[in-house]
């Protein structure tokens, strides 16, 4: 059996206060009240690690790190130990054929009751021969544990719908979880963004262990907790945006003041993720925060929208790539010369007509 | 006008008054909705001074939410008129696109436009054309943006509102994401400015071509024809 969460905290020498502090802390995060601060830590002491097998397939590894930086200076460890991570290709010490031996005991200890973290997704072109792991492809071994799972969480956009590699003209086929065909039918938790918030991260684990649940989701499959709204709509810089003062550039007067970053391409209005709430980095900053429009990283196909600094998209199609407006001013230009040919055709015709009448 | 006098003129009653107020408040509240529309996607240039001072962008957004919810309302009130209202209040909505003979009269049409042929035919109500025009650009067109719009509207109302729970939950999973439904609510109003070019230019050269009088009928409600011929329409 494994330990329970406290003991392996206790082993680490965390004290009970902070233990409890923790607790208080993951209640906010979930936007729970402070009345469920115990019933998390009831949980933590009484319930055994939840095993997680942590498949690791086309990414940057930029969740991991986002993951193992989560704020509070406890967390680190409580997030290492409250998992069980029996299986991570980055962070586990066993290599090799030990590894993969682990991949398969935990199947064979915990079948249906382990958690299947996904970081990264599988290429499917060339049988899924562009990502092997131990000599397979990454996409073998994932429906493989999704076989045994209990459900599967979908780490950062990669997993969630496909992020920079799966960008056109996505040369090898990546395909987010979901998307996977012959994948076993479990629930799938998306927690996209390049990478999520480590808090958002540690939070929908915690959440899980705590109510022995999926946290609710919206019909995108995302912890409505956390991606229920925009950036957008809990920007510090709305007034600017109200009030209609906009960084034009980013050396002008605008951008020292701090205005709206929307003329610059700012993806906020359109971005569903909790930065401008929780924030990054222990809750010091976020881009918008640096001067940086939102580039939407936790959207779909973000990298294929046209520049990160352009407000209107890029419509690929025909052969052309163009804005809205610039296919619309096209056609309305179009439009207006077929129609001022026709009016003076018909002026004609009808000046000619009336010489005839006469 | 001088051309109708020179005949035995016949009148007949086509378009009732709520659909004349309904025609010309949604050519308000559609002009309005591109202007604003059009500056959501590019601002007007930055102002100075304190952000409590202005509500440019506010306001910009405002009104076109109002034009919105008047295009919105004015089009249901308008099904429902083409239940209770005459005959020609159906016309748009259902072309008898089924009937091989009414295709012969949107060729015939075409011709008329392409000047193949010196005469149109005559209709009290709109021409098969303009039938089809109407219904594909500026029924399905409307159709489109109030969907995309409420969807996109729905994101500020947020989840548990109306918008929200009826509109944008299944149609920005649709077009992918919200930035693509931005991207084709706003290639809608190009599509829409584009009807709007064709739409009155047609009326104001069937006014003075056609047998039939186009945009004082939209006015008095009355269709004067220029001949006595009978119309092609009245069956
Ligand atoms: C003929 C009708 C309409 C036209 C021409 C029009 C035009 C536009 C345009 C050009 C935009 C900017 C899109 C972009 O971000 O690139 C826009 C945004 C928007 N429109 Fe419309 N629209 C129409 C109808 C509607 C309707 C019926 C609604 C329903 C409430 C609506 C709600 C919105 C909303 C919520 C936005 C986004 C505002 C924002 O991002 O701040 N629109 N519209
Ligand atoms: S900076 Fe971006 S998210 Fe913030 S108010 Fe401006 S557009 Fe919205
Ligand atoms: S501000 Fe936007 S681009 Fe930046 S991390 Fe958050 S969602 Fe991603």
């Amino acid at each position: 059996m494994h330990e329970t969460f406290y003991e392996v905290m206790r082993r680490q020498g965390i004290t009970r206060r902070s233990f409890l502090k923790y607790c208080s802390l993951a209640a906010g995060a979930l936007g729970l009240s402070p009345a469920y601060a115990p019933q998390i830590a009831q949980a933590m002491e009484t319930k055994p690690r939840i095993p997680v097998l942590w498949l690791h397939g086309l990414e940057c590894t930029c969740c991991s790190e986002s993951f193992i930086r989560s704020a509070h200076p406890l967390a680190k460890d409580v997030i290492l130990s409250m998992i069980s991570l029996d299986y991570d290709d980055t962070i586990m010490a066993a290599a090799g054929h030990q590894a993969e031996a682990i991949i398969e005991e935990t199947i064979q200890k915990y079948d249906g009751n382990f958690i299947l973290a996904v970081e990264g997704n599988a290429p499917l072109d060339e049988d899924g021969m562009y990502c092997i792991i131990g000599g397979k492809p990454f996409v073998d071994q994932l429906r493989h544990v999704a076989e045994h799972c209990k459900a599967i969480i979908s780490w950062g956009s990669c997993a969630s719908w496909g992020c920079v590699q799966a960008a056109r003209p996505n040369p090898t086929r990546a395909t987010p979880t979901h998307k996977v065909p012959g994948l076993a039918d479990k629930p799938i938790i998306k927690v996209p963004g390049c990478p999520p918030i480590s808090e958002v991260m540690t939070a929908v684990i915690t959440y899980m262990l705590t109510f022995e649940k999926l946290p609710e989701l919206d019909n995108q499959g995302r912890p409505k907790m956390f991606y229920s709204q925009r950036i957008h709509d809990k920007c510090y810089r709305r007034p600017h945006f109200d009030a209609g003062q906009f960084v034009e550039r980013f050396d002008d007067e605008g951008a020292r003041r701090g205005y709206c970053l929307y003329k610059v391409g700012c993806k906020g209005p359109t971005t569903y993720n909790a930065c401008s709430t929780v924030r990054w980095n222990g809750g010091l900053s976020f881009p918008i925060q640096a001067g940086h429009p939102c580039i939407g990283c936790s959207e779909d196909g973000f990298w294929d929208k046209g520049g990160f600094y352009e407000r209107l998209t890029d419509i690929k199609g025909f052969g052309v790539e163009a804005s809205a407006d610039q296919i619309g001013m096209k056609a309305a230009a179009i439009v207006g010369g077929a129609v001022a040919i026709h009016a003076g055709v018909s002026v004609v015709k009808r000046i000619t007509q009336k010489g005839d009448d006469a | 006008m001088s051309v109708v006098e020179k005949h035995k003129e016949e009148a007949v009653y086509v378009y009732q008054a709520p659909i004349r107020i309904w025609h010309w408040i949604q050519a308000f509240a559609i002009f309005t909705l591109a202007v604003t529309g059009y500056l959501i996607a590019s601002p007007l240039p930055s102002v100075g001074g304190e952000a409590y001072d202005h509500y440019i962008m506010g306001y910009i957004r405002w009104y076109h939410f109002v034009a919105a919810y008047m295009v919105i309302i004015g089009f249901v009130f308008r099904i429902y008129w083409a239940f209770v209202g005459n005959s020609h209040a159906r016309q748009i909505f259902l072309p008898p696109v089924w009937r091989p003979s009414w295709w012969g009269e949107v060729w015939h049409e075409v011709k008329w436009y392409l000047m193949l042929i010196s005469e149109p035919k005559k209709y009290t109500g709109h021409n098969p054309l303009a039938v089809l025009t109407m219904h594909v650009l500026y029924v399905w067109g409307t159709v489109f943006m109030i969907f995309t719009g409420l969807a996109l509207y729905g994101e500020g109302t947020g989840p548990g509102s109306w918008q929200h729970s009826y509109f944008s939950t299944w149609i920005i999973p649709l077009f992918g994401q919200s930035q693509d439904v931005h991207t084709w609510h706003h290639l809608g109003m190009w599509v829409i400015i584009c009807f709007v070019i064709i739409h009155i230019y047609v009326a104001v050269r069937e006014d003075i071509m056609s047998r039939q009088s186009i945009i004082s009928s939209m006015i008095s409600g009355w269709r004067m024809f220029k001949d006595d011929r009978p119309p092609d329409d009245l069956h």
